[in-house]
């Protein structure tokens, strides 16, 4: 049977080896999350928009992007910026800018769903009262929109927290990887990977739970 | 800025003896064998479990609750190295498992808690007045779920399941964190190797989508065939 060693549970390691990596997963999360929501808004209205050469590009970006591994996105990043710019940026941002680009493709199908949510009385209304598109979508459809969504969004964002985990093709160092480098430094890798495991779960159970807790709010409210 | 483009990479030698195109076809066949094997344990799984979850007795669905959120809430990534370093550890029956079973493993449990949520819904989608007609006919609960629920719920779910069967050709790109010989594997090592990884990467790129749009057809080719008339996108 298995002797479990959780002597690498001290604050000493987990300090040195696990923030880090922890601070870095819940930057990417966070960057990603608004970076895709912004970018995402932009590419649903441009579907919606009913002119075809907004339309068009958009959706090819937004299939393309969701018919492709996040693994193969990131490693296409990583190749391609370099081979743009001139010179390596490093893992941890090409990791940022895929991130936020992979993820609007994902926000925006959301964002889309969420502005169809909204009834056309609304357009109307607020055309009615003479607002402009940018009027009536930033103060009118928008809005609610992104409450009626708000529950879909977080959920997009855990599974975006758990996705964080595939910097690992390009060695970024992130919450996995502090785990692991606990598990080498240590000679404890089963530990370390137990602990990995218990910490995600942990994170993405909870958040889980409050979304949960959110939707039943929101569904009264309405 | 132009590129030159240089698509003969793939008639070079790999060092072994074999060409770029013939490892990127076995990395093909790798891929598939992944995501097919690991879909026949998803939807085994899923379809238990999801039913489960709809079971009118507690215990039953406390199982099927705890299971959708363990293997829901971990990484994928994260599940793999479970499967790849933990679990042969724990449990000796899994000490000389090749990685592919591993791989298998890890991939069709994660998507097991997905395709498991997909098919409770389904279920909990049909009006109630179905189950209570099975029952009203003297069909014990067993048989409500055989021969009335589920034969419409899976047939619900279908839409789905299509999705997810896309999904799992997709995540069966984690595997190169063990190792095996498939096509993202080869997208590294190649781009390392031939340092052509634009060509590379677009090649792999191409053939996961045309993987995923096949995946597609054959999903939609089922839900055409088992259509029943009359009921849901059953049309004439």
């Amino acid at each position: 049977m298995l002797n479990l060693d959780l002597s690498i549970l001290s604050w000493d390691i987990i300090g040195r080896f696990v923030a880090k990596g922890f601070v870095f997963s819940i930057q990417l999360t966070l960057v990603a999350m608004t970076g895709g929501i912004v970018f995402g808004t932009l590419l649903a209205l441009m579907r919606l928009s009913g002119r075809k050469w907004l339309d068009a590009p958009a959706a090819i970006y937004v299939n393309g992007m969701r018919s492709i591994p996040l693994v193969m996105v990131i490693l296409w990043f990583f190749l391609l910026i370099p081979f743009l710019i001139g010179r390596s940026i490093g893992a941890e941002l090409s990791a940022i800018i895929t991130f936020v680009a992979f993820e609007s493709a994902y926000y925006s199908e959301i964002m889309r769903a969420g502005i169809q949510s909204v009834s056309r009385g609304q357009v109307y209304a607020a055309q009615a009262v003479g607002m402009t598109y940018g009027q009536t979508m930033r103060l009118v459809v928008l809005p609610q929109a992104f409450r009626n969504m708000l529950p879909v969004l977080l959920t997009q964002t855990i599974i975006l927290f758990q996705d964080t985990s595939l910097v690992y093709a390009i060695g970024a160092y992130d919450l996995l990887k502090g785990f692991e480098q606990v598990g080498k430094n240590y000679g404890r890798p089963i530990e370390a990977y137990l602990l990995a495991a218990v910490v995600y779960f942990v994170i993405c159970f909870s958040l889980s739970q409050l979304v949960k807790r959110l939707q039943a709010k929101i569904a009264i409210i309405r | 800025m132009t590129y030159h483009w240089e698509w003969q990479v793939f008639l070079s030698d790999d060092g072994s003896g074999r060409s770029y195109l013939e490892w990127l076809f076995s990395a093909w066949g790798w891929t598939l064998s992944v995501a097919a094997c690991a879909w026949v344990i998803a939807l085994a799984f899923g379809s238990v479990i999801g039913t489960l979850r709809t079971a009118p007795n507690r215990a039953l669905q406390g199982v099927g609750d705890a299971w959708v959120e363990l293997f829901r809430n971990i990484p994928l990534l994260v599940q793999l190295f479970l499967w790849y370093h933990v679990v042969p550890a724990v449990f000796p029956a899994f000490k000389g498992l090749p990685a592919f079973m591993l791989v298998v493993f890890a991939l069709g449990f994660f998507t097991s808690a997905r395709i498991a949520e997909q098919v409770r819904a389904g279920i909990q989608s049909l009006p109630r007045g179905q189950r209570l007609a099975g029952q009203a006919l003297g069909l014990t609960m067993a048989q409500t779920y055989r021969y009335v629920i589920l034969p419409m719920a899976f047939r619900i779910v279908i839409p789905p399941l299509t999705s997810e069967a896309m999904n799992i050709i997709k995540n069966s790109s984690v595997a190169f964190a063990v190792s095996i010989a498939e096509m993202t594997m080869f997208a590294m090592q190649a781009q390392e190797e031939t340092s052509r990884g634009i060509e590379i990467y677009l090649a792999v790129t191409g053939l996961y989508i045309v993987s995923a749009f096949s995946v597609n057809r054959v999903m939609a080719f089922i839900e055409a065939r088992v259509r029943v008339p009359g009921y849901i996108g059953g049309g004439k």
